[in-house]
């Protein structure tokens, strides 16, 4: 055990040595996050969204048909009660709820005014003003062909309402988005390269000689990178709920339990993608287009994986970067516990299985 | 005469490649056994095959007295390994990687304590101790990269082309270094390409084309192929050499 401190210690001496990526591991993230804080807006088609109609008239059931018929509305399902759209909501299928009162057509017939109300999940802050936007764009076009038809001042106020995020924070978008590619980029990509500069500097081959378990060596490199990594985590989330003013509604422990698994996932894949080159150079270009740049378009941040082509919504299901952004908005922004979030832990979980399985397999005792 | 090395028929093969061809000898205890050949002889793949990182495809070898198939952890402790890259770490100091190397193999902290001063006093080292290996020249990288190998007191060391790359007054220091460690017992099996270090050596072997095409003392050597020094003899026997890299 006194050779594995030793070990450890020396690659704790490794990265302090280094101090210019010392600086860029630290900070890279205070940048991101702050650079983040200019919003991205996005287009969105097929927003999947629930109905809830207690009017069920022919007012009610026009508007129903034409968010059918629109590009960018995809209705999954009409419930029969309001208290089932929360429900809804937490499984993250859906992101809008479109409530019609009793006495829908009835009050606008007779009133001429009468109410619909949009809920929307906030976390997703673009994607919440810019659905909502669309909704009430076309319960006014409706609103307008009746008044064509009949000359009477008709009123169908829209009511919003946000969950989640109801100040509209872009911060709770981008910040578990940056918090998955710091990660991502300290583990992968700093793990991969420390292992393989061993091999480039021919010390691999002495520590190999020596009577030191070479299981232990891969080991004792990934020790500096998850406690550098828990750091990182740490200055993100201290930034954001200080300086963004986005708090943590969730669990902290379970957001650093599950933190800790993506860590392992990530290291795991820096560990093959060492395993399998011979230079820090290659190491470094797989690192960056092989992951860091799939992860940034995957992971959903940043585009919307509804807009994006089945086939590649597919391919997103293997980017562990997209499980764990979903984790972290469910505890950071929805305040969920584990029983919300097993699903995807349960997935980065099988993916960090797997790529150890295939690392021991492939981790070669001897050098040939 | 304990034998320290003993191989039969040890064979590498990459694919229809062989790289080291049924190679039969012994190395005996104390000696400097010199292990030379042209580049791609196939040298580094008999030294990786006897050090444990390389598995053979056929033969049988022991190592300080351990079956290289069955007993690599035992052989691991018994012997130092100094490659041909120059081998420490060039962003820790001099005492770190003395430190660092003594503790993978298990030194005690009192070992490492006692074992860095008096290998940093031999060397003349001690104004060095705090700066960086990479700051250091190359034979001085040499010299300490050879102490932290044998820091472990191994039966048995392999040096892969040790001096590389520096003058030959460099070269000769560092082989006074060699004979301290055979002093003390260890056993040294090194390759080399310089003739004047096969000449330091108490036995030599060629490599040729994956085979061992001589071995015998540098002087029964050069008068069996009637020449003047080790160059001719290596000349004799390369000469033949159908493969280079």
């Amino acid at each position: 055990m006194n050779n594995i401190s030793i070990f450890i210690q020396k690659e704790f001496l490794h990265v302090f040595r280094d101090r210019k990526t010392l600086l860029m591991l630290f900070g890279l993230p205070i940048v991101q996050i702050i650079l983040f804080g200019f919003a991205l807006t996005n287009e969105i088609k097929n927003a999947k969204i629930v109905v809830c109609d207690y009017a069920k008239d022919a007012a009610s059931q026009q508007i129903i048909e034409k968010l059918k018929a629109s590009q960018q509305f995809e209705i999954q399902n009409i419930l029969l009660n309001h208290k089932q759209i929360e429900a809804t909501f937490k499984e993250g299928k859906i992101k809008m709820a479109v409530v019609f009162p009793a006495n829908f057509n009835n009050d606008l017939l007779h009133q001429n005014k009468t109410q619909v109300q949009l809920i929307t999940d906030a976390s997703d802050p673009n994607t919440a003003t810019t659905i909502s936007g669309y909704a009430s764009q076309i319960i006014m076009d409706y609103r307008n062909e009746l008044m064509q038809l009949q000359d009477l001042p008709y009123q169908i106020d829209t009511e919003m309402r946000m969950i989640y995020n109801p100040e509209l924070k872009a911060a709770v978008n981008f910040v578990p988005g940056v918090m998955s590619l710091i990660l991502l980029l300290v583990c992968v990509l700093m793990t991969s390269v420390a292992i393989v500069k061993e091999k480039e500097m021919g010390t691999m081959e002495i520590l190999l000689v020596s009577p030191f378990n070479p299981f232990l060596v891969i080991v004792s490199k990934a020790v500096p990178y998850l406690a550098l990594s828990l750091i990182n985590l740490t200055i993100i989330l201290l930034l954001s709920v200080f300086v963004l003013g986005m708090p943590i509604n969730g669990s902290v422990l379970l957001l650093y339990a599950v933190s800790t698994l993506f860590i392992m996932t990530a290291l795991s894949l820096g560990l093959l993608i060492s395993n399998s080159t011979a230079s820090q150079q290659a190491a470094m270009l797989i690192s960056l287009m092989g992951m860091l740049v799939p992860s940034i378009l995957f992971t959903g941040f940043m585009f919307p994986l509804e807009n994006m082509p089945y086939p590649l919504q597919l391919v997103s299901h293997i980017i562990p970067a997209k499980w764990y952004y979903i984790i972290v908005k469910s505890i950071m922004v929805k305040g969920l516990g584990f029983s919300a979030i097993w699903k995807e832990t349960l997935v980065l979980f099988g993916m960090t299985l797997l790529l150890l399985v295939v690392n021991i397999k492939k981790f070669k005792i001897r050098l040939t | 005469m304990d034998t320290v090395i003993h191989t039969n028929k040890l064979t590498k093969r990459f694919g229809d490649f062989i790289a080291a061809n049924e190679i039969t000898f012994d190395v005996y205890r104390g000696e400097i056994f010199g292990f030379l050949g042209a580049n791609g002889a196939g040298k580094t793949t008999a030294m990786r095959m006897l050090c444990g990182l390389s598995t053979p495809s056929s033969g049988t070898a022991t190592i300080a007295g351990f079956d290289i198939y069955k007993q690599a952890e035992e052989i691991k402790k018994n012997i130092g390994y100094m490659s041909q890259k120059f081998s420490l770490y060039e962003d820790l100091t001099v005492l770190e990687n003395i430190r660092f190397f003594g503790g993978i193999y298990g030194l005690s902290d009192r070992q490492l304590k006692e074992k860095s001063e008096q290998l940093i006093e031999t060397l003349g080292m001690k104004s060095e101790v705090k700066k960086m290996v990479g700051s250091l020249p190359l034979g001085w990288k040499q010299k300490l990269s050879f102490s932290v190998a044998i820091l472990h007191e191994p039966k048995i060391v392999f040096l892969d082309e040790p001096t590389g790359g520096v003058d030959p007054v460099t070269r000769r220091q560092f082989w006074d270094l060699i004979y301290e460690a055979v002093d003390s017992g260890i056993t040294v099996f090194v390759t080399t390409h310089y003739m004047d270090e096969a000449e330091y050596c108490n036995r030599i072997s060629m490599m040729v084309d994956g085979e061992i095409k001589a071995l015998d003392t540098p002087a029964k050597l050069k008068q069996q192929y009637s020449v003047t020094s080790m160059d001719e003899v290596f000349y004799e026997l390369a000469r033949g050499a159908k493969r280079s890299e």
